[in-house]
């Protein structure tokens, strides 16, 4: 679609490379509004962003090196639920405390009346956004097109950017 | 503000961004142009996000209002 054209819709392209459960929400979030705006959606996905696209979706979420992530409690008091724990740096490297983050995030954000990264994955397929690969990565991680979720297409740097070149709005996530 | 007569309700209630955008952009699809959909949220951030919303795609937001921590919009389906 030719940004000349003033009917055309609008743009959204976004690379996401990070494929942990707190840096997979904001291109989904993001890509499944403007969806919902009608704007076309295109999101490359690169280096760890690739496994966001396997049927399989096994995100996680660690504090460690994440200095600021608060913990809440998704139970309890409302009080209890309100106070940010801070986190040991020794907690952090506790074998499974990733896996206990993990499972505070996914069941705080439940609570809260957030969707989950699948759901917000679906919205963005059904609705018609591009998911798109990155095909350098794939070969370096080990990935063919049978790894990922259907619909899914593989792709390059030049061919992220001429779409991108196309786009109201670039993120890289 | 009470005038205005749906022809299709949509709740939104205990839903967070972006889906009350998702659900209203799937509603208004389900009626006719010229009709009107009511969308009822409790997400804080809704009407900013309805507005934006509405100007993104031209379907015109008739009314928004704050009733007992509920968000109520109309919308009119333009096209």
């Amino acid at each position: 679609m030719s940004r000349s054209d003033p009917n055309a819709p609008k743009k959204l392209a976004m690379v996401s490379s990070r494929g942990s459960l707190d840096w997979a929400y904001p291109p989904f979030i993001l890509g499944s509004a403007a969806v919902a705006m009608g704007w076309e959606v295109e999101i490359f996905f690169t280096f760890y962003g690739l496994s966001l696209l396997k049927p399989d979706l096994k995100a996680s979420v660690t504090p460690l090196g994440n200095p600021a992530m608060p913990m809440k409690m998704p139970f309890g008091p409302q009080g209890f639920q309100d106070i940010n724990w801070p986190i040991p740096t020794a907690l952090m490297a506790a074998p499974g405390f990733g896996s206990i983050a993990t499972g505070l995030m996914k069941k705080t954000f439940q609570n809260k009346g957030v969707a989950s990264i699948e759901e917000m994955r679906e919205i963005c397929i059904d609705m018609g956004a591009n998911l798109v690969g990155c095909q350098m990565t794939m070969e370096v991680f080990g990935f063919t097109k049978e790894d990922f979720i259907e619909g899914a297409k593989v792709g390059g740097a030049a061919a992220f950017l001429a779409s991108a070149a196309d786009a109201d709005v670039s993120l890289f996530i | 503000m009470s005038a205005i007569q749906e022809d299709k309700v949509l709740d939104c209630s205990g839903l967070l961004c972006p889906i009350p955008v998702v659900k209203t952009a799937k509603a208004i699809k389900e009626i006719e142009v010229g009709q009107i959909l009511k969308m009822i949220s409790t997400d804080p951030g809704a009407p900013p996000d309805m507005e934006a919303w509405s100007r993104q795609t031209g379907n015109e937001l008739l009314s928004s209002s704050e009733e007992d921590g509920k968000f109520i919009f109309y919308f009119k389906r333009i096209k």
